[in-house]
């Protein structure tokens, strides 16, 4: 039984458009005009237990929306998906309590309060033992250097400072899977090799399940051993990062990646291995 | 079942240190408060030239129920409309459905934390320092002062329902400040905040009659004044009840709503 299983998982979106002028704001009123834009299209995803997995693609290609729907925040529009036992969406209550989740754009810290009173609350929300919390916060605060922060409202923190506390709330429960959207957005150079460390320790020592996307493919080459590339809604690549190396005969991912967002396909070797041409 | 009573508990807490941190901010609104108050005891004390009762209310009682009920409201106030507003602007409350938590509760236990300072540091030493300044009349017997307290609770959680409805209405319209604008005249107003619902016309008492507001501010302040006693103070508990339910399922039906939107749409 894999921990995540998704197939055919599909999202679509109803864009609006809008009419111009007053007659067309009144025909608005009756019959709004409305295209379907696939963000997510018929992907099929399966995670072991302990896995961390690079999940890459172009601005827009539905990296967030996959991430949305694995995390029961959207309903897919077709498909199915089950992570962990549950049904995302359907079983949030209990789901929730075994997942972690960071958006690097957005933090889930209260805006207003010192961090450590934020801890203190997830601490509640998620019934974390005292002395679980006490070790589990000690443990980030070695790697992410929290300490001087703890004291700090989130609205004071910079951004890289946000991001580790927001790492480390999202693992105070212990959770078994770790969906991580752009975890290193906007990082300097130390602070993305702290936190890779520390995902990478986390891993290791909880055998936490990992999946995160990102912009950065130094993180892939850092954490994760297997990589998911999406293009325009559809899986294109799902495999090794070996592997990918070794079918283009290049040594620099970043050259693979751009190659693969420009629609090629690998010329060397055996193509086939991960590939998804059709 | 315990454990979210503990997180509530945490929240309200929480919520309680958080403004003892802020409390400067709290120097305008009392600064606020007073003058509102002074304006109405002036203009009631106008009014009443001459020791008429209008509205049921003489002249001190009428002093008194201006006191009570701008004390009193800075006791329930909050900002939750705006708060639950933004988050659905902002498209926040996507993020809360990654939590396994009431949204609701989360945000009525900090509202609370909040009265509960507003309460101590607001509410009590404004009173005092008016009585102090100007004595009013203080309720007549225990009775009447347990039964205001109760329902001021309920006053208090009336208000937060409405604030969250209106927060999640910011979901139908362009215009949230417009929103919040129409809240604030229609509980001003409707309430009896403003002016006893004694005062008004026989044909707008019978609508305000039919409608929760007025269990907000009228309702308590005629208790504590003993107007409404015995009985009928029991029975203003049971219309507090009876609208925290009706409210409470109105609140849930636009969460469910607002969830729905934002799983199918994406906010
Ligand atoms: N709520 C929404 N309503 C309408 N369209 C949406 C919505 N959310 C996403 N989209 C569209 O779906 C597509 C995929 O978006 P998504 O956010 O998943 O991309 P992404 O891979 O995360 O991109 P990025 O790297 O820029 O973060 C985009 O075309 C986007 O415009
Ligand atoms: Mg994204």
């Amino acid at each position: 039984m894999k921990l995540i299983e998704a197939r055919g998982l599909t999202k679509e979106f109803r864009i609006f458009s809008r009419s111009e002028g007053v007659m067309g704001a009144f025909r608005d009123l009756f019959h709004r005009r409305y295209r379907i834009l696939r963000a997510v299209d018929g992907i099929d995803f399966a995670v072991d237990r302990g896995e961390m997995v690079g999940y890459i693609g172009a601005n827009g290609a539905g990296k967030s929306t996959t991430i949305k729907m694995l995390t029961g925040i959207l309903v897919p529009t077709a498909g199915t998906v089950s992570v962990n036992g549950y049904v995302p969406h359907k079983d949030r209550e209990s789901y929730t309590r075994g997942i972690g989740v960071v958006f690097g754009q957005r933090s889930q810290l209260w805006w207003d309060i010192a961090v450590i009173e934020s801890f203190k609350l997830l601490r509640r929300i998620y019934d974390v033992p005292r002395e679980d919390f006490r070790r589990r916060l000690q443990q980030f605060d070695d790697i992410l250097g929290l300490s001087g922060l703890l004291n700090l409202p989130v609205r004071k923190l910079s951004l890289g400072q946000r991001m580790r506390c927001d790492l480390a709330a999202a693992l105070l429960h212990n959770p078994a899977i770790l969906f991580l959207d752009e975890p290193t957005i906007g990082l300097d150079v130390l602070a993305k090799s702290k936190i890779r460390e520390f995902l990478k320790e986390i891993n290791n020592e909880y055998k936490t399940t990992v999946i995160l996307t990102t912009h950065d493919l130094g993180d892939i080459e850092a954490l994760c051993p297997r990589v998911a590339i999406i293009d325009r809604g559809k899986m294109l690549y799902d495999g090794s990062v070996d592997n990918l190396y070794s079918q283009w005969g290049q040594d620099k991912l970043e050259d693979i990646v751009k190659r693969i967002y420009m629609g090629q396909k690998p010329t060397s070797g055996s193509a086939g291995g991960g590939w998804d041409i059709g | 079942m315990v454990n979210r009573l503990l997180l509530y508990l945490e929240l309200i807490r929480m919520e309680f240190v958080n403004n003892l941190a802020y409390r400067s901010f709290y120097f305008t609104g009392i600064l606020n408060y007073s003058i509102q108050i002074g304006a109405y005891f002036f203009l009631w004390d106008a009014v009443y030239a001459g020791n008429r009762v209008i509205g049921g209310l003489d002249r001190e009682e009428m002093i008194t129920y201006v006191i009570i009920a701008w004390v009193v409201r800075s006791f329930y106030f909050s900002n939750l409309d705006r708060r639950v507003g933004t988050d659905i602007r902002e498209g926040k409350i996507a993020l809360e459905l990654i939590r396994p938590y009431s949204y609701q509760m989360v945000k009525y236990a900090r509202s609370f934390g909040e009265a509960i300072f507003r309460m101590l540091f607001f509410a009590l030493p404004a009173g005092l320092a008016i009585y102090l300044i100007r004595p009013f009349t203080l309720p007549i017997g225990w009775d009447s002062v347990v039964m205001f307290v109760i329902a001021v609770l309920g006053a208090f959680v009336i208000n937060a329902q409405i604030s969250m409805i209106a927060g999640f209405v910011v979901f139908f319209t362009k215009s949230p400040t417009g929103v919040y604008k129409a809240k604030r005249v229609i509980m001003d107003l409707l309430s009896g905040l403003l002016l006893p619902i004694s005062f008004y016309p026989g044909w707008a008492r019978d609508i305000i009659q039919l409608l929760p507001f007025q269990a907000v501010s009228y309702l308590p302040n005629m208790i504590y004044l003993g107007q409404i006693s015995g009985a009928a103070a029991f029975k203003v508990l049971g219309l507090q009840v009876f609208w925290i339910t009706v409210l409470g399922l109105l609140a849930h039906l636009f969460w469910r709503f607002a969830v729905k939107h934002v799983v199918i749409q994406g906010g």
